[in-house]
């Protein structure tokens, strides 16, 4: 099953390559991941899209609390965090095609951020599945290329995690 | 006070309690080593290979419970110590290796002699610091010992570059280290405690399984005390051997791969396991399917990790080990009356107990021609003083230490269980007696292993460190020939070696003694002559070349399927 995981790291060189190390060297999978610095200066977090059952989960959570360097750990499931991800997406517009990609950007409220005379560059953010929605849709269009941020993941709610 | 960062790092060092390490100079440890000798409070043994440094700062941290520390130089010097920081951490020995690190700015341009230590070893590490600024490293040493001795023990690095050993900054010791993301668990939880202790009370066939993590916590006593009052039968993993003194009624030995017919039948027929401070290794459980397929499990232990990492459990207790006990004990004191019943309850377990102990000893056929290694371990234990350290290599000859070297103090046995390091016992023993001058320190090796730190014979040699090095010679590299004979048809592939050696030649050459027995009847002599020298010596014995460890539960075979006698 996947599972959003969200790691709170103190933001020092070093880390990300502690945290990849231990997912390639207890052979956990990464579908993907993202690390950027918090409001608070001296952490980074990092969010992890990860695949496993419950046992390896549990191992997944227990090792990374292991390491010195990590601060929290938050385990988000659909029902408690929301979770979004940014996609730039180069796709192939020329002649009757230019409408159809105007069309799909529209829907899914997307927007353009290059053009030239034989294509389009999408900005497009939302669930994870919405990307995959979009893509399908594009792809018999011709897509030039793909760049996918990863998920970030936040708690619902009021309560924050600080920092 | 204003000094250089070497100075800063030796005056952490001795803040620390540190009062001997193990190192080995070179181009990026000159500015420390050169500080060192302004330093009279720490004393510094040479060892001839960073490798042997080492294991020597490992033994010494398993004898004494104390943090060992290595020191070396970058690249090389620093690649050399790698084995010995996975052999730590795979057995999760406090340590704390020093390594000296190119300049600063020469980091990442492929300087000469430069690694990224800290990369290479990230895996194997429990920490690691690389330290950037002068005045940054009394709090890196304190956090460096703090996260090693803590929570489960571990090795930890500090990457020293060399211009910061020459930067000058102020010493100030930090009072105390706050890391915001190392919180070990200490406290046992009381409320599983007393749920454990009511699992206790019902269970009538209980075995305690007991593993290193008794004697990382310096719970022996504890342990001792719990089984003893419950009456529970204790079985202690190749780590564990120390933990429960052996000649006890209620030892079942060790238990595993080559463990004891009793210890092996207890588990599969247990219903309640008591572990502490063990983790459920593979060369423990065999075939995990079939493991303690009645038992409910307790398991105690201080990383949460360990817990239900290969096996179900159905009761975790996370926290010191010692912590544990303590309470189970306390909580034991007022229930006096079920504790009787407990012991009236579990009449037909041990009887049980007592008919595998009876029907298949770890016993072995004595020979009047070939010397046989388990007379020598049994002769070893008989002429040995009490407290005597034993320290062995990797092989068959080490499986017969476990089994027929009878422990009974923790701390007596150093032996490389997690990474079956070959060329451990040697320097390992040297560390030891390093620190324990007077104690009588032993190191039982196979002839392959030995010659895999044999230079350490030099160290021994030059720091008058007494260690009785006993070679089991049976030309083989034993242990893998073992496995040949059984389960690739006695095809010896590359385990013959093939040339014989003269191993008390070669320790007279170090200007150590050497002594040699090649029948059963010279055995005893060469014993007592060897424990009566005063000084480094190696005991050759030639062996019977071919005799087998056993019992021995075959690769995923489950416990009780155990070759008695093949
Ligand atoms: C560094 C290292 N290399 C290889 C091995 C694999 N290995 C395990 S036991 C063994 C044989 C050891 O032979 P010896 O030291 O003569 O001891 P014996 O088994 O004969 O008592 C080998 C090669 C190992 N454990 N460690
Ligand atoms: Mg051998």
């Amino acid at each position: 099953m996947q599972h959003t995981i969200s790691v709170v790291v103190e933001n020092e060189f070093g880390v990300l390559a502690r945290v990849a190390g231990l997912f390639s060297g207890r052979g956990f999978n990464i579908d993907s991941l993202s690390v950027a610095p918090t409001s608070d200066e001296s952490l980074s977090r990092i969010t992890i899209v990860t695949r496993g059952d419950d046992a390896v989960l549990e191992q997944i959570t227990k090792q990374l609390n292991k390491l010195v360097d990590v601060i929290k750990v938050l385990d988000f499931s659909e029902d408690n965090a929301i979770e979004r991800e940014l996609a730039l997406i180069k796709v192939a517009a020329e002649d009757e095609s230019r409408a159809e990609v105007l069309r799909i950007v529209d829907i899914f409220r997307a927007k353009i951020i290059d053009v030239t005379p034989k294509s389009y560059t999408i900005e497009a953010t939302g669930a994870p599945a919405k990307i995959n929605a979009i893509l399908d849709l594009l792809r018999p269009l011709g897509l030039k290329e793909l760049v996918r941020t990863g998920s970030v993941a936040i708690g619902r709610g009021a309560k924050g995690w600080k920092g | 006070m204003k000094m250089n960062g070497a100075r800063i790092l030796l005056e952490s060092l001795k803040r620390e309690g540190v009062d001997l390490v193990f190192g080995y100079p070179g181009g990026t440890v000159i500015n420390l080593y050169d500080e060192l000798m302004n330093v009279r409070e720490i004393r510094h043994i040479l060892p001839r290979h960073e490798q042997g440094g080492t294991h020597a700062a490992d033994g010494y941290a398993r004898a004494t419970g104390k943090v060992g520390v290595a020191i070396a130089t970058s690249g090389p010097g620093a690649t050399n110590t790698i084995t010995g920081i996975a052999n730590a951490y795979m057995d999760s020995i406090p340590m704390v290796i020093i390594t000296g690190q190119v300049p600063t700015p020469l980091i990442g341009n492929d300087a000469f002699q430069e690694v990224d230590i800290i990369g290479i070893t990230r895996p194997i590490t429990k920490h690691s610091f690389l330290i950037r600024h002068a005045k940054d490293i009394p709090t890196i040493v304190r956090k460096a010992f703090y996260i090693a001795r803590s929570g489960r023990p571990g090795p930890v690095l500090i990457d020293f570059p060399k211009d910061v050993q020459i930067s000058q900054a102020e010493f100030k010791w930090p009072e105390s280290v706050e890391i915001r993301g190392y919180k070990p668990n200490l406290e046992g939880h009381q409320k599983q405690v007393e749920k454990a202790v009511d699992m206790l009370f019902v269970a009538r066939r209980p075995v305690m399984y007991v593993g290193g993590g008794v004697i990382l916590a310096n719970a022996a006593a504890e342990l001792t005390e719990l089984a003893r009052t419950l009456q529970f039968p204790v079985t202690t993993t190749l780590m564990g051997l120390g933990a429960f003194p052996e000649n006890d009624p209620l030892a079942l030995k060790m238990l595993g791969m080559h463990g004891a017919y009793a210890a092996n039948m207890a588990m599969t027929h247990s219903d309640l396991i008591l572990a502490v401070g063990a983790r459920f290794d593979d060369r423990v459980t065999g075939k995990i399917a079939t493991f303690a397929p009645h038992a409910k499990i307790i398991h105690i232990d201080v990383d949460p990790t360990s817990i239900r990492k290969n096996v179900r459990v159905d009761l975790p207790i996370v926290g010191d080990t010692r912590d544990v006990l303590v309470k189970m004990i306390d909580c034991l004191k007022g229930q006096t009356e079920k504790v009787t019943a407990q012991h009236s309850a579990m009449e037909a377990w041990h009887e049980d107990i007592s008919g595998w102990k009876a029907k298949h000893p770890i016993s072995y056929k004595q020979s009047t021609s070939v010397i046989k290694p388990q007379y020598v371990i049994q002769k070893l234990r008989e002429l040995s003083e009490d407290d005597a350290i034993m320290a062995t290599d990797v092989g068959q000859h080490q499986m017969w230490t476990a089994q027929f070297f009878e422990f009974n103090q923790p701390r007596t046995l150093l032996t490389s269980g997690g990474l079956g390091t070959m060329g451990f016992g040697l320097p390992a023993a040297m560390g030891a007696q390093a620190a324990y001058p007077k104690r009588q320190v032993i190191c039982v090796c196979g002839d392959g292993g030995v010659q895999m730190n044999m230079q350490e014979l030099a160290t021994l040699v030059q720091h008058r460190l007494p260690v009785k090095i006993v070679v089991l010679n049976n030309n083989f590299l034993g242990m893998v020939r073992q496995w040949q004979e059984l389960f690739f048809d006695k095809r010896y592939s590359q385990t013959c070696l093939e040339l014989p050696m003269d191993f008390a030649k070669i320790a007279e050459a170090y200007g150590a003694k050497g002594l040699k027995a090649d029948k059963p009847s010279e055995v005893e002599q060469v014993i007592k002559d060897g424990f009566a020298h005063d000084g480094p010596v190696i005991m050759e014995f030639k062996i019977a070349r071919e005799e087998k460890v056993l019992p021995m539960v075959p690769a995923g075979a489950s416990l009780n399927e155990m070759v008695l006698n093949a």
